[in-house]
C-alpha cells in the first residue's frame, strides 16, 4: 500500500490539473477540426458568388428564364440547362421511385430473412460505382440496347404523345434519364427501407387482425405510416439526380435547346459546367458557368435540407438516416 | 401484387450484374503487364498503358487524404464526444449538406480558389477538391462508428481515473478503430472514382509526372477522355481502366460492409 502512494509520480491534485489541461487542448484541437467544416462551406459559397458576380450583375435573374447561350457575343441564359436538369431528374424519379419502393417494401415485408440483406447489399453496391463508369457503360451498352428495343417500342405505342415522337438519337434526354434512374435507385431504396423498418409492428398486426392480406397491410397500414419518410427518401434521390455530372454529360447529347421529344438531345447544368469550363475563353463565359454552379448548388441544398428534415421527423432520435451513403 | 414486387426486385438487381458483366467481357482482355507499366502511345497506334494515371490518382488521393482525413476524423470525434453542443449540431448539418453537394460544384470552387489564382491547372488543385469531398464523408462515418461504442466502456475508463482525452483516444476511438478505418477506406474509394472535380483542376495529362504543381492524369479522367474519343484502341483502354477502377472501389466497399457488419452487426 505505502509503496503505491510513495512511488506515484505526481500528487492526485497535480494529476487532475494535468488532466484538465490535456482535456482543454483536446477539446480545442477537435473544435478547430469541427469548425473547419462550416468555414469550408462558407468559403465555397463565397468563392461561387465571387466567381459569378460578373454574370449576376450583367444578367440578374433574367439568366434563369432566357435561352440564349452564345459565348461569342457574351449573351448567356440558363433556361435550357435548368429545364434539362429538372426534366432528366424527373424521368429518373418516374422510373426509379416505383422500382426502389417495390424493392424496399418487398425486402421489409415479404422477403425471406435469408435474402433480405444480400439483395439490399447488391442494390446498394450500385451506389459505389463511379459515375464515369456508368457513362462508359451507357455509351457502349445501354444506349445501343435502348435505341434498338425500348425507344422504337415507345414511339410505336405512345407516339400519340408529343414526348415520344421524332427521330431517335442515341444520346438523348431519355437515355440520360434512364441512367440516372439506375444511379439514384440505391439511395431511394436504402433510405425507404430504413424508414419502413421503423414502422411499429402493431401497425401491421392491427391491419392483419382486421382481415387484411399481407399486401393490404403493407399498402394501407405500413406505407402511409412511413409516408413522409418515403417522400424524404425520394427527395434525397432527387438531390443526387440533379447534381449527377459525368454519366449525364456522356449520354444526354449536350445541346442547348428545349425539345419536346425525349428522344432528342438536351443539356443539364452539371453537364454544361463539365463540358465548357476548361474551354471557356472569356471572363463572362467563366462567370456564367460559375453562376450556373451557384444555381445548381442552391437547388441541391434546398432538396437535401428538405429531405433530411422529413426523414428526421419520421425516425425521431435517429437523425441522419442514410448518412453513410 | 407480390409478384410485381419480385419483378421490381429482379429489375433493380439486374443493372449491377449487367455492368460488371460488360466490364469484364470488354475490359479483361486488355489487362496485361503493359497496361500497368507503360505510358499511352500516340493516338491511332495500339498498345500502351495507363501508368501515368495510376501514379496521378495515387498522388492526388494521397494528398487529399493527408489533408482531409485528420480534419474529418477530428470533427467526427468532436461531434460524438460533445454531441449536444451547438458546434456539433451545426457541423453535422453542414456536413450532410456538403455530402449532397454535386462534386462538379466542388470542382468549380477549387478552380476559383486555386487554379484561377495560380493561373494554371495543377494536381494540387485536384487534391484539394477531393479533400473537400472527403472531409464531410469521413466526419459522418467516424461519428456513426463512435456512437456504436457502448457507453459503459467510457464510464469504466473515467471511473478508473482516465482523463477525458485519454478515455476518448485510448478507449473509445481504439475500440471502434477498425470501423473508422473502413469508413476512411470507403471515402478513399469514393473519391478515387471522382471525375467531375478533376476536369478543370488536375485537367489530365499524357505524361508520367510526379510534380503535383503541374497538370496530372487520373484513372477516371482517362476513362472519360478515352470513352468519348474516336479510336477503338482508346475504347479498349477505357474499358480496362474502368474495370481496374471498379475492382478497387468494389473491393473496398465490400471490405467495409463485411468489417462493419461482423463487428457491430448494427445498422449498416
Amino acid at each position: 500500500m505505502t509503496d503505491v502512494t510513495t512511488s506515484a509520480p505526481a500528487t492526485p491534485v497535480a494529476r487532475l490539473q494535468g488532466a484538465a489541461t490535456g482535456d482543454r487542448i483536446f477539446r480545442i484541437v477537435l473544435s478547430l477540426a469541427a469548425l473547419s467544416i462550416p468555414i469550408l462551406l462558407g468559403f465555397l459559397v463565397w468563392e461561387l458568388i465571387k466567381g459569378s458576380r460578373l454574370a449576376i450583375s450583367t444578367f440578374g435573374l433574367d439568366f434563369l428564364v432566357t435561352s440564349t447561350w452564345d459565348p461569342v457575343t457574351g449573351k448567356f441564359g440558363a433556361l435550357p440547362l435548368i429545364f434539362g436538369t429538372l426534366l432528366s431528374s424527373l424521368i429518373a424519379l418516374i422510373i426509379a421511385v416505383p422500382l426502389s419502393l417495390g424493392v424496399a417494401i418487398f425486402l421489409t415485408e415479404f422477403a425471406p430473412n435469408a435474402i433480405r440483406k444480400p439483395i439490399a447489399f447488391v442494390v446498394e453496391l450500385l451506389a459505389a460505382i463511379p459515375s464515369v463508369v456508368y457513362g462508359l457503360w451507357g455509351i457502349f451498352f445501354l444506349v445501343p440496347v435502348l435505341t434498338r428495343t425500348v425507344f422504337p417500342f415507345l414511339r410505336d405505342t405512345l407516339g400519340f404523345l408529343p414526348f415520344f415522337r421524332g427521330t431517335i438519337y442515341g444520346p438523348s434526354m431519355l437515355s440520360a434519364g434512364v441512367i440516372l434512374a439506375i444511379m439514384v435507385m440505391p439511395y431511394i431504396m436504402s433510405v425507404a427501407r430504413e424508414v419502413i423498418a421503423t414502422v411499429p409492428g402493431s401497425q401491421r398486426e392491427a391491419a392483419l387482425a382486421l382481415g387484411a392480406t399481407r399486401w393490404e397491410a403493407a399498402w394501407t397500414a405500413v406505407v402511409p405510416y412511413a409516408k413522409s419518410g418515403i417522400v424524404g427518401a425520394i427527395i434525397l434521390g432527387l438531390g443526387r439526380a440533379l447534381g449527377e455530372t459525368m454519366a449525364v454529360t456522356m449520354l444526354i447529347g449536350n445541346r442547348h435547346e428545349i425539345a419536346t421529344s425525349l428522344f432528342a438531345p438536351g443539356y443539364t447544368m452539371a453537364a454544361a459546367i463539365a463540358n465548357e469550363f476548361s474551354e471557356a475563353a472569356t471572363d463572362m463565359h467563366f462567370s456564367a458557368l460559375a453562376y450556373v454552379a451557384l444555381v445548381l448548388f442552391s437547388i441541391t441544398v434546398l432538396a437535401n435540407a428538405g429531405a433530411r428534415l422529413l426523414i428526421w421527423r419520421v425516425s425521431k432520435g435517429r437523425p441522419g438516416g442514410g448518412a453513410g451513403l | 401484387m407480390v409478384a410485381l414486387l419480385i419483378v421490381a426486385t429482379v429489375l433493380a438487381v439486374l443493372p449491377l450484374f449487367l455492368i460488371l458483366g460488360t466490364l469484364v467481357v470488354k475490359g479483361a482482355g486488355s489487362i496485361n503487364p503493359d497496361f500497368f507499366i507503360r505510358r499511352p502511345v500516340p493516338a491511332g497506334e495500339s498498345g500502351g498503358g495507363v501508368v501515368h494515371a495510376i501514379v496521378g490518382t495515387l498522388m492526388m488521393v494521397g494528398t487529399a487524404s493527408a489533408i482531409g482525413l485528420p480534419i474529418g476524423i477530428g470533427a467526427g470525434i468532436f461531434a460524438s464526444e460533445w454531441p449536444g453542443t451547438r458546434l456539433a449540431l451545426i457541423t453535422r448539418f453542414i456536413a450532410d449538406v456538403m455530402n449532397g453537394t454535386p462534386s462538379i460544384v466542388v470542382g468549380v470552387f477549387a478552380w476559383t480558389w486555386i487554379v484561377a489564382r495560380q493561373g494554371h491547372f495543377s494536381g494540387f488543385a485536384g487534391s484539394m477538391a477531393l479533400a473537400v469531398l472527403m472531409i464531410p464523408m469521413v466526419m459522418r462515418t467516424t461519428e456513426e462508428m463512435i456512437k456504436l461504442v457502448p457507453h459503459s466502456l467510457r464510464e469504466a475508463a473515467l471511473a478508473l481515473g482516465y482523463a477525458r482525452w485519454q478515455t476518448s483516444l485510448s478507449v473509445v476511438v481504439r475500440t471502434c478503430f477498425p470501423g473508422i478505418v473502413t469508413g476512411v477506406l470507403l471515402a478513399v474509394a469514393r473519391v478515387s472514382g471522382e471525375t467531375a472535380p478533376l476536369l478543370f483542376t488536375a485537367l489530365g495529362s499524357n505524361y508520367l509526372s510526379t510534380d503535383i504543381r503541374q497538370p496530372m492524369a487520373a484513372l477516371p479522367l482517362v476513362v472519360y477522355n478515352y470513352a468519348t474519343g474516336p479510336y477503338d484502341d482508346w475504347h479498349r483502354l477505357a474499358w480496362a481502366t474502368a474495370l481496374v477502377l471498379i475492382f478497387v472501389v468494389l473491393i473496398l466497399s465490400l471490405l467495409t460492409r463485411l468489417a462493419t457488419r461482423s463487428r457491430f452487426d448494427g445498422p449498416r
